[in-house]
């Protein structure tokens, strides 16, 4: 299989602080990827710097074999890199099927310049119609979006990045946010409308449980670097995994 | 009946009516009207570009380069007929945006107002040096006729006010339908969430540009009209005043409705009118209050007292 996404010694400071330490990742096509790591390990910064959002300070990023390094967040999206938000960025004055009318429209105004048939030949107000249904969302179309639970907007925000039908999909911690018994049903939603359309996933998460029930890879980052790579069941029983990101180690110390 | 169909036909209906009562009217009246027509022009520009989350405090540059193109286009290109001269009064503002627009397009809050303000304060220093178009004074402008009937016929004396309206129809029926593209409906999206916009595929940026040169197009026409019925243009038409009553009237109205602007720019005139004759040292007492008013008790403008019955324009 080859890799949809690459990233070769792609590095990012900021200031003293380095944020991405020449990351080496390859994405399969077809694969979904868990991304771990505690706070200010370099996750959303990683997606920043994939997604064009930040300028890597040296490295190359590698979108199916093509550099797509430096091209802006617009340009990306338009390739097929799409990705969701740890905070909801959705239309706070629109309602929820506006929201998804926003993204379609792009599309449908600009077939060419996207890559693959996002919409074939349906309309857009379809499309938002059958990403309402899919994601349950339907009793929230003609709420202003304002107003609704974090987990819907959360929810909306990912059906949004999906609805353009992206090749690679990279998802900022879908479940923060969203209360522990919601959780595995809204990743349930979320997997199946992503299987539906056969998109490559990253997901950055927090929560263990939740990654080994979704994941067949976990990549495990810490201070900018990768710590582990692998199968859930070796990654999540690495040394360094257990003492700096799931906490264990730490524990049986009595550290905490 | 779909929203747009309603607009469309509620404007219509609208155009029918003032263009039926025109000829009836006396001529105070008519003129009050065709300057507030022009005025709620540029007002409707200044909605679009709320609407995309901007406030422009410069509209007067594109209202007095649309009256100053107006009236030097009907001197050096021999334009006698109204029409063309707001035509052209309408393409000089828009090419000034587009290319204003490559700087403006950058800023956003307090310092695209600034800036935007800046620009028609520059304007307004170099008309007043610019003895060839008559400095502090201007000069008059007039058209020979209207749609091809002389401005001397019983017809033609209401040629800038029909001219007006169909204008103002055009104009509020093209962004009403134009607010319901996929392009238009990027507008509010740009307001709320820029970041989301881009990491849809799409460009502020050029969204922006547009707005501004749309925006200034509807300005341009609007300065036309004006000089039209006035028959004169000066520099006062780019002051900062005159734009501030631009954003006036663009709050006074609120920003629900394509008509909304109209309804406010009618309203101010004849509050001013009345307020002018009745009370000529307080006048601007009367219209501050009137302000006041509108914004404590409705915050969302004029046009919303129809929503409030329920009524969706």
């Amino acid at each position: 299989m080859s890799a949809i996404l690459e990233t070769r010694g792609l590095t990012k400071t900021f200031g003293a602080v380095t944020a991405a330490n020449a990351l080496d990742v390859a994405v399969e096509t077809g694969s979904i990827v868990g991304l771990i790591g505690g706070n200010g390990a370099g996750k959303t910064t990683f997606i920043n710097l994939v997604t064009g959002y930040l300028k890597p300070t040296s490295g190359t990023v590698l979108f199916d074999g093509k550099d797509i390094t430096g091209l802006s967040p617009r340009r990306v999206t338009r390739l097929g890199l799409c990705r969701s938000f740890q905070i909801p960025q959705v239309f706070d004055s629109l309602t929820a099927y506006e929201n998804l009318l926003v993204g379609l429209g792009v599309v449908a105004m600009g077939r060419k310049a996207f890559v693959g048939s996002a919409l074939g030949n349906r309309s857009p107000d379809d499309v938002a119609e059958e990403m309402l249904l899919r994601f349950r969302l339907g009793p929230y179309r003609n709420e202003k979006v304002a107003t609704l639970p974090e987990g819907v907007r959360k929810l909306l925000d990912v059906a949004m990045a999906l609805a353009v039908k992206p090749r690679i999909l990279l998802l900022d911690e879908p479940t923060s946010g969203v209360s522990a018994d919601e959780k595995f049903a809204l990743m349930d939603l979320v997997l199946a409308a992503i299987r539906a359309d056969g998109v490559t996933v990253l997901f950055v998460e927090h929560d263990m449980d939740v990654v080994k029930r979704y994941v067949g890879r976990i990549l495990a980052f810490y201070e900018g670097r990768i710590i582990a790579d692998g199968a859930p069941g070796a990654v999540l029983a690495h040394a360094d995994v257990r003492r700096y990101v799931v906490g264990e180690a730490a524990v049986e110390e009595g550290a905490c | 009946m779909s929203p747009s169909r309603r607009t469309a036909l509620g404007l219509g209906a609208a155009l029918v009516a003032v263009a039926l009562v025109g000829p009836l009217l006396p001529k105070w009246a008519a003129y009050l009207f065709t300057i507030a027509i022009a005025k709620a022009l540029v007002a409707l520009g200044l909605l679009l570009l709320m609407r995309t989350g901007l406030v422009s405090f410069g509209q007067g540059l594109y209202f007095g380069i649309g009256a100053y193109a107006a009236g030097v286009g009907a001197d050096a290109l021999k334009l006698g007929d109204a029409v063309p001269m707001v035509l052209l009064g309408a393409a000089a503002a828009g090419l000034v945006a587009a290319v204003l627009g490559l700087l403006l397009a950058r800023y956003r809050t307090i310092f695209f107002a600034m800036l935007s303000l800046a620009f028609s304060m520059i304007l307004y220093g170099l008309l007043v040096k610019t003895s060839a178009l008559g400095s502090t004074d201007g000069f008059n402008v007039s058209a020979r006729s209207t749609f091809g009937l002389a401005a001397s016929g019983s017809l033609g004396r209401f040629g800038t006010y029909g001219l007006a309206a169909l204008t103002a129809f055009a104009a509020a029926t093209g962004l009403d339908r134009y607010l319901r593209t996929h392009l238009g409906r990027l507008a509010p999206a740009v307001r709320d969430n820029e970041l989301r916009v881009e990491y849809m595929g799409a460009s502020v940026r050029n969204v922006i540009h547009l707005h501004l040169v749309l925006a200034a197009v509807l300005a341009g026409a609007g300065g036309a009209l004006t000089a039209l019925a006035v028959g004169h243009v000066d520099p006062e038409m780019a002051y900062w005043t005159t734009s501030g009553e631009f954003v006036f009237v663009a709050i006074l109205s609120g920003t629900a409705s394509v008509a909304a602007p109209f309804l406010g720019a009618l309203v101010l005139e004849l509050l001013r009118s009345f307020a002018y004759e009745h009370a000529p040292n307080t006048w601007q007492l009367v219209v501050g209050g009137a302000m006041l008013a509108v914004i404590l008790f409705l915050p969302d403008g004029l046009w919303s007292v129809f929503r409030r019955k329920g009524v969706v324009a």
